[in-house]
This record gives structure tokens, C-alpha cells and sequence, in this order.
């Protein structure tokens, strides 16, 4: 056992090339870890928050709603409700006696002033716990004001952030399957786990567009009541963020026999495979030689702005922790297309599918881990010589106190990474931090030996 | 468009809007970030310390680390002894601290899990320690989790047997590690021998090296701790992070303590500055009257600019009535002085601070208030500049007001961490950031003709 790693953790490593080779997932935290690893209400929170007209409401204490204030780098082309934070702030009273009184003059006080389309109650940890029964609340209050008021049970210590992802969808499938409106003449796309992230859904929408494609709603980057309420018409979903987005995608196809296909819009062969395919199943040859134009035309573009770059990242070493299995495999292809080999692989919540895809893209000797900890984080960059990390916030500082550069690739970044642009914006801020200048004051690094520079 | 508050002035009695303080928990966490070789703890589902590490990373850019009891299912119906059990056992074997901090959620204590009688039963290593305090996050904020935890110390390890060694002991507040050194500094310069805690200098400050510690060379040692039993005297500076554990050393070794408010501005500075005279018997070092005498300088030199302005301070409590009381001796009127910690003690003291400037009336104070709060008061009242954390910078924008950044957390700018505003040194800095501000405000806005190199 290498220091820093649990007995228990060791089954959710691999190396490649070494041992079974398989990467035990999905399992509780250890007790005790330094796990990167975020909870339920968490996962539940982060689907939901981008829908722009509605009222997020976290029933609990004020923490977990203070620590998802504003956190994610998602746009809006109208309403800006979600980026303000509301929650009933429970306090030692409300614990004693129940929280549901609170709660209830909180919906009151949202809805008798704003009347919004949707409220979302978040109930957290402590809910679960002193059992509020915030079912009745939400009927009560819809029956009462006429809106749509949806109760997200997002406990904690449910699970971890997956299990909120699912909750998110249902609440999702709950707030469009009650009276759907469903068009006879299906039309166009839904486009699935796009958080607009810097406009991210913005330009993908873009080339759908161009394609002649209409895009329905999005979910959840910039949609509103109303646009996912017109979902069901869509003619097939496009699923990017499989992690967070394959269970909806599931159940709109049981409830409104909608297909899905999974899409990734991460790198430039990505993108063109994922344009390329929507068109296929849409079936319309115009749609898919308008696909080919543009994929030509944009890959060329973005070639020609990434080429300058390329020499000074051949040959680096990447190492990938991200939230989702799909986004890494994305990533470990799109540093192939840079020239750039990766050298670990982890996530907080990848599947045994997804594992065995990134154990069949990565090199022998890549180091793939679920659910990691700083400490094997560091351990494995170190041994591998890891040049760069992409990763979330709490790994940025881990990556720079070890002289590694870094990438955010996390939802609160406010550069788009995904489609054409997004390739050349991803290659500029590989090379941006790799070949930073600050480097060379690092001694031991740039300075060869450790040696103070003269 | 941001700006989603109306003017209209509502009366909220069950919703938390744009909230100004945040729990119990990541306040624990980061105190005990400042004791050496320590891992705190969560006794908690994952998310919490998931969101504390983050949050805290956000301020400090730094990496902060801490572990999870990982609640599940079943643990928040049977309670979570056994997984407290396991994560100390996984904890000592794998990360190896010298202390594991536990600090407690609003699971672990609505299910009523007994942190004393766990950890009187558990088997811990020969050598390693294991403290605790209570941080429910429906109590308080996260200022009085920050105190439970520094006071969870001292009841644990804090040894009434110590030797007085002549060492004073100091309990800085809720900071940033950049105050930390500027009380080292003042310490060191009136001779005083000291044992802070916590201390978080080396540990959210540390230097790029190329290497990462989980435990970095920073922080109260666990032998200091201990020693704090002999202190000559505590000077417990905030009085809502500072006054929990100035009790708890005196309610176990009896050492006296003086419960002061933070440092900052010119009166708060020389209360400190004196106090330390006092102690040491020594008069103030030249250095130090020198400070002063500069800081007042600054502040005459830009009165024309301070005088008669008016500004919103929000924030965490001690921090908040600091700066109130620096803009107050700069010449401005704090119309607007909001903490989101409940506690009537802020609203009578920030009354105290305001009454003798005659800046009483008009003015608006409240405690367990929100940014909400503030907007609307804006919006009805008008102010010239925001002093406070962050989370005011949507307020700016939407009123288009000049804004200072100072207190926790600053997650949008850089290097306020490393910067005091406490001591004259502090002062100096809030004073010049506050200057900058409004003159700034003056070039955008005068017509071209009016617009002076020389001010």
C-alpha cells in the first residue's frame, strides 16, 4: 500500500496494464477520507439551479444554501431569479418543533409576492431527520396560488451527488409530465445536461440552428417554466451530461417515447461525431450535409487557431479529475488531439461503464481512480509527472502547491469549452497555464536541480 | 439584470434572502485549520465538509483539508458512533495528524449523537488526541462555530497544571492569516511572549514550494495549547469569535482574560497597543507611535474626501464593527451596519460605536439580517460606498456604488488574504482601499474638463 491510501480505497484504483484492471464505483465515501466527493442535495441543486425563472427554496439551516449561492458560471437570457438565494434559515426552534410552519410562510411570502411559475423545495439533511412533511406543503400551496411547487428530497446522506442528479430528473419529470403539451408535428431537439456555462448551450444550440434544427428547450442552462414545459414535443433528446441527464433522458423516452442519444461536444472530433450523428437520427439528408459544411468549416477554423499552440504541449502529461465518466472521456480524447497524453484518470461519480471506456482509451500505466482524495491525487501526479490537472475548485490549489498547472473544467468557469470555439478556448487555457511564465520562479522545477536561478 | 430587489421595504418573517453568514461547521473547520498537524473533522454526510473545503478554497486560494464521518442512510437512524469510530481509525492510519478536530452538523446533533461519550470510549492511538465541539447549523453562525472550536481546544487540552511562563495568550478572531502576522508583529515589536490560537499563518498563507503538505509547518502546536493553562492573561480580541474560549480558559485554568474588540482603526488599535504596554510594563515602541502618527496623517491628508460620506458595512459581527468604527474616525457616516450572526449584543454595541459621532440617527443597524436587507435600505436611504465581503459586489453593480472588499470571504479578488486590516498597518491599507474607492468614483463621473491629476 502506497502512503496516503486507504486499504479500503484500493479497489477503486487501477493501473492500466496492471492487476483485474477494474474500478470499483459507486460506493459510499470511506468514513473518514478526504473525499472530493459532494452530496445529494448537492447533485439535486446543481441540475436544477440553471432553470432561470424559478424559485430554488433550500429547507434547512442557512449553510446549504449560502455554499450554493451563485455557484454556477450558468447564463441566462432573461431571468436572473436563480442567481439569488433563498432558504427558510431554520434555526434550534424550527428543529423542536418542526420546520414546516417556517416553511409554509416562506412559500407564502414567495408566492403571494411574485407568483412565480415554480418553486423548488430543496429539503436537506435536517429535514429528513425531524420529518417534515413538505409533500403537503407543496400540495397545499399549489392548490392554494396556482403554481407548480415541487418537493426535491435531497437529503444528504442519501447517497452522493448521483443520487441527487436522479432526483433533479425527476423533479424535472414532474414539473413537464403533469398535462403535457404534446404537438401532434413533433419538431427538433431537446438538448440535455448543457448547463450553459458561459453560453456553452448558447453555441451549441448555434449549430443545431444552422443545421436546421430547432432546438426546444434545454436542460437545465438557460431554460425556463415554459420552455421545459414545450420538452415533450421535441423529436430526440441529445444527452450531453450522461452523468447527470441519462435518467431523464430515460423517462422521457418511457413517458413521450422520445429517443435519446448521448453527445459530447468536448473536443473537435466529438463535436463533429455528435452533429453528425443527431442529423443521422433525424433522418434528413439536408440536415446532415449542412452538418458536414459546418463541421468542416469550424474544425478548419479551430485547427488553424489551435495549431500555433501545439508545439509547446506535445508531449505533456495530463491528469483528468472531474465530476462525470463522460466528461472525462471526452477530455482524455480531446488531449489526443493536442498531442498531449494523459496520464490519470478520476471521477467522483463515473459508472463501470464509463471505466472500462477510459480503460480502453488511456495508455498502460494510467492511473484510474473513483471517488479520489488529495492525498492520492498528489500521490499519482507526482509519480506520473503530471504537467497539468483539470479538475474543480478544490483541486486548483492542490495542482499549483505541487507546481502543476491547471485547468477549470469545473461548472463555475466562465470560459465555454465546449463545440469548435470552445476546443480553441480549451487549447489556449491548457497553454496558458502550462507554458505560464510563473514557472520559471518555481525552484526545483523550471530551475533544474532546485537550484536559486542567478 | 441583477437587480431583483424592490424598493419597496417587505416584511419577511420566514424567508432568508442573499443570506450574510453562512454555518457553524466551516467556521469550526477553518479554526482548527490554525492548530498544527491537525485534520479536521466533520461528523456529518459528505456534502458539508465537501462545501466547507470548497468555500474556504475560494477565499484563501489555498487547498484547505478536512475529513467526513460520510453519513449514510443508516448511520442517520442509528447514529453515527460507528462511523466516527472508523473515520478516527482511518484517519490516524492513512493521514497520520496529531489531532483529529471534530466538529458536529445538524445531523449528527439532531439525532442526538453524543460526541463526549464517543470519544471517552474510543480506542486512540498512544500519542494522538481527539477533540471535539458542538456546531449545530441551526445555531448561531459560522463566527460562533469558529469560537466553539477554538474553545473545544482549550477545554480539551488546556492544562490548568502548565507553569506560568509569562506568555500571554491571545485569541486573534475570525481573520485572515495576514492579520495573524500583523499580531505577531505588534506582539513581537511590545516584547510580549505570546501562545495564539488558532493560528492559521503558514497554513492558509503557505508559500509555493513546489511540494504539498496535507499538514503544512503552521499552526498552534498542541504543546502551546496545553501551556495556555499558565498564561499571564488572555486578550480575547471580537468579541463574538473570541469571548467562548476566553471563558472556557478561565472556567478551566482560571486565567483572566480581556474580551477587546478586533484591532482595527485607530481607537481599537490603541486599546490593543496599550493593553500590550500594560502586560509587558514596557511604554509603546517608537515603531509603533510612528505607525499611528502616519495613520493619522493619511487620514487627515484625505479628510476632504472621507468627510460626510456615507457607507453600508456588512459583514461578519466583529469584523463589521471594526470597520464601522475605522470609517467613524475617518470621518464617514456607517448609515448602514448589517451582520447576517444573530446576537443583540451587535446591534448595542454598533449603537454604542456610532452615538458618540452623532451618527445615531438615521442610521440602520441590525443583527440575523441578510443582503436583501441591505438592498432595500439602500434603495430607500442611498449611500456613497459598500464596505463588506463578496457577496455585496451584485448590490454595487445593480446601484452602481463604489465597493471595498474586506472580511471573509472575498472569493472574486486576490491577495486579501495576505493583508492585514488590523494595527495601524491595517488601518492604512482599509483607509487608502477606501480613499481609492471614492476618488476613483470621482474621475469616472466629472466631466473631462474637471478631471485633476493633482488631488
Amino acid at each position: 500500500m502506497r502512503a496516503g491510501i486507504l486499504k479500503e480505497r484500493e479497489g477503486s484504483i487501477a493501473i492500466k496494464g496492471a492487476g483485474t484492471g477494474s474500478v470499483s464505483c459507486g460506493r459510499d465515501s470511506v468514513s473518514g477520507a478526504v473525499s472530493q466527493r459532494a452530496c445529494v442535495f448537492c447533485g439535486a441543486r446543481v441540475v436544477l439551479n440553471p432553470i432561470t425563472d424559478a424559485f430554488h427554496l433550500v429547507h434547512g439551516p442557512i449553510g446549504c444554501a449560502s455554499y450554493t449561492w451563485d455557484i454556477r458560471g450558468s447564463l441566462s437570457s432573461g431571468p436572473e431569479l436563480y442567481r439569488r438565494s433563498f432558504s427558510t434559515d431554520l434555526r434550534e426552534r424550527d428543529v423542536v418543533f418542526g420546520g414546516v410552519d417556517r416553511l409554509r410562510a416562506a412559500v407564502s411570502e414567495i408566492a403571494e409576492r411574485e407568483r412565480p411559475p415554480v418553486v423548488f423545495i430543496y429539503s436537506t439533511c435536517l429535514v429528513g431527520v425531524i420529518g417534515d412533511d413538505v409533500e403537503a406543503v407543496c400540495r397545499e400551496a399549489e392548490s392554494r396560488y396556482g403554481i407548480r411547487v415541487v418537493n426535491v428530497k435531497a437529503p444528504g446522506f442519501a447517497g452522493h451527488k448521483a443520487m441527487g442528479y436522479r432526483l433533479a430528473c425527476e423533479a424535472i419529470m414532474d414539473v413537464i409530465s403533469r398535462d403535457p403539451e404534446i404537438p401532434r408535428r413533433r419538431e427538433g431537439i431537446n438538448i440535455l445536461g448543457d448547463y450553459n456555462l458561459a453560453g456553452e448551450a448558447w453555441m451549441v444550440a448555434g449549430y443545431f440552428r444552422e443545421m436546421g434544427v430547432p432546438v426546444v428547450s434545454t436542460f437545465t442552462g438557460d431554460s425556463t417554466f415554459a420552455s421545459l414545459r414545450r420538452s415533450p414535443g421535441a423529436r430526440l433528446n441529445v444527452v450531453q451530461c450522461a452523468g447527470s441527464m441519462t435518467h431523464l433522458a430515460r423517462s422521457m423516452e418511457d413517458g413521450f417515447g422520445i429517443p435519446f442519444v448521448k453527445a459530447s461536444f468536448f473536443g473537435l472530433a466529438d463535436t463533429r461525431s455528435a452533429l453528425l450523428n443527431v442529423a443521422d437520427l433525424l433522418g434528413s439528408g439536408e440536415v446532415r450535409r449542412r452538418a458536414l459544411s459546418l463541421a468542416r468549416r469550424e474544425s478548419r477554423r479551430a485547427e488553424r487557431a489551435v495549431a500555433p499552440y501545439l508545439p509547446g504541449l506535445r508531449g505533456k502529461k495530463a491528469a483528468i479529475f472531474v465530476g462525470g465518466g463522460f466528461k472525462a472521456i471526452s477530455l482524455i480524447r480531446q488531449f489526443r488531439e493536442l498531442g498531449m497524453e494523459t496520464v490519470l484518470v478520476g471521477t467522483q461519480t463515473g459508472t463501470s461503464g464509463d471505466y472500462e471506456v477510459i480503460q480502453s482509451l488511456v495508455s498502460p500505466g494510467t492511473v484510474v481512480l473513483d471517488d479520489a482524495n488529495p492525498a492520492e491525487l498528489e500521490a499519482f501526479m507526482r509519480e506520473k509527472g503530471a504537467d497539468i490537472l483539470v479538475g474543480g475548485v478544490k483541486e486548483r490549489p492542490l495542482a499549483y502547491k505541487l507546481g502543476i498547472a491547471f485547468c477549470d473544467h469545473n461548472h463555475e468557469r466562465r470560459i465555454p469549452l465546449s463545440g469548435f470555439e470552445g476546443m480553441v478556448n480549451f487549447t489556449r487555457e491548457i497553454n496558458l497555464s502550462v507554458n505560464s511564465p510563473v514557472w520559471r520562479h518555481l525552484r526545483g522545477r523550471a530551475a533544474p536541480g532546485g537550484a536559486w536561478e542567478a | 439584470m441583477l437587480d431583483l430587489t424592490p424598493r419597496e421595504i417587505c416584511e419577511r418573517k420566514a424567508l432568508r434572502i442573499n443570506p450574510l453568514k453562512t454555518c457553524q461547521p466551516v467556521g469550526a473547520l477553518y479554526a482548527a485549520l490554525g492548530v498544527r498537524r491537525c485534520m479536521p473533522h466533520s461528523h456529518g454526510s459528505q456534502g458539508c465538509v465537501s462545501y466547507h473545503r470548497t468555500f474556504l478554497t475560494r477565499h484563501f486560494k489555498e487547498p484547505a483539508v478536512a475529513s467526513s464521518s460520510s453519513f449514510t442512510e443508516g448511520a442517520s437512524v442509528f447514529g453515527g458512533g460507528a462511523n466516527l469510530r472508523a473515520s478516527v481509525k482511518n484517519i490516524f492510519d492513512v493521514y497520520d495528524p496529531d489531532v483529529i478536530a471534530v466538529h458536529t452538523t445538524c445531523l449528527s446533533e439532531t439525532i442526538g449523537d453524543d460526541l463526549n461519550s464517543y470519544i471517552l470510549e474510543m480506542e486512540i492511538p498512544e500519542g494522538k488526541l481527539v477533540v471535539h465541539c458542538n456546531t449545530p447549523s441551526y445555531v448561531g453562525s459560522h463566527v460562533t462555530g469558529f469560537a466553539s472550536m477554538v474553545a473545544g481546544f482549550v477545554r480539551y487540552l488546556a492544562d490548568a497544571g502548565s507553569p506560568a511562563d509569562g506568555r500571554v495568550a491571545v485569541f486573534p478572531g475570525f481573520l485572515n492569516p495576514g492579520d495573524l502576522r500583523e499580531y505577531k508583529r505588534l506582539l513581537g515589536l511590545a516584547g510580549l511572549p505570546f501562545i495564539m490560537l488558532p493560528d492559521q499563518t503558514g497554513v492558509m498563507d503557505g508559500p509555493m514550494t513546489g511540494s504539498y503538505e496535507m499538514f503544512p509547518e503552521g499552526g498552534t502546536t498542541v504543546d502551546e495549547i496545553r501551556a495556555l493553562g499558565g498564561a499571564r492573561e488572555a486578550l480575547a480580541m471580537g468579541e463574538f469569535a473570541s469571548t467562548e474560549p476566553a471563558l472556557a480558559l478561565k472556567g478551566k485554568c482560571g486565567v483572566e482574560a480581556r474580551v477587546m474588540p478586533l484591532p482595527i482603526g485607530v481607537r481599537a488599535t490603541d486599546g490593543f497597543v496599550a493593553a500590550l504596554s500594560g502586560i509587558s510594563g514596557r511604554p509603546v515602541p517608537r515603531e509603533l507611535e510612528e505607525e499611528r502618527g502616519r495613520l493619522v496623517d493619511l487620514m487627515l491628508d484625505a479628510n476632504p474626501y472621507y468627510y460626510g460620506k456615507r457607507c453600508s458595512v456588512f459583514g461578519d459581527p466583529d469584523t463589521v464593527l471594526g470597520i464601522t468604527s475605522l470609517a467613524l474616525e475617518l470621518g464617514m457616516v456607517p448609515v448602514h451596519v448589517v451582520t447576517g450572526t444573530p446576537g443583540e449584543a451587535f446591534e448595542r454595541k454598533a449603537r454604542a460605536l456610532l452615538e458618540p459621532f452623532g451618527a445615531l440617527e438615521g442610521a440602520r443597524v441590525k443583527a440575523a439580517g441578510d443582503l436583501f436587507d441591505l438592498h432595500q435600505w439602500i434603495k430607500n436611504d442611498g449611500t456613497d460606498l459598500l464596505i463588506g465581503t463578496s457577496y455585496g459586489k451584485q448590490i454595487a453593480k445593480a446601484e452602481d456604488l463604489p465597493f471595498v472588499r474586506a472580511g471573509f470571504p472575498v472569493l472574486d479578488r486576490y491577495g486579501h488574504s495576505y493583508r492585514p486590516i488590523i494595527g495601524y498597518r491595517g488601518g492604512l491599507a482599509l483607509a487608502t482601499d477606501i480613499a481609492d474607492a471614492i476618488m476613483d468614483r470621482i474621475d469616472r463621473d466629472c466631466a473631462d474638463e474637471d478631471l485633476e491629476v493633482v488631488m
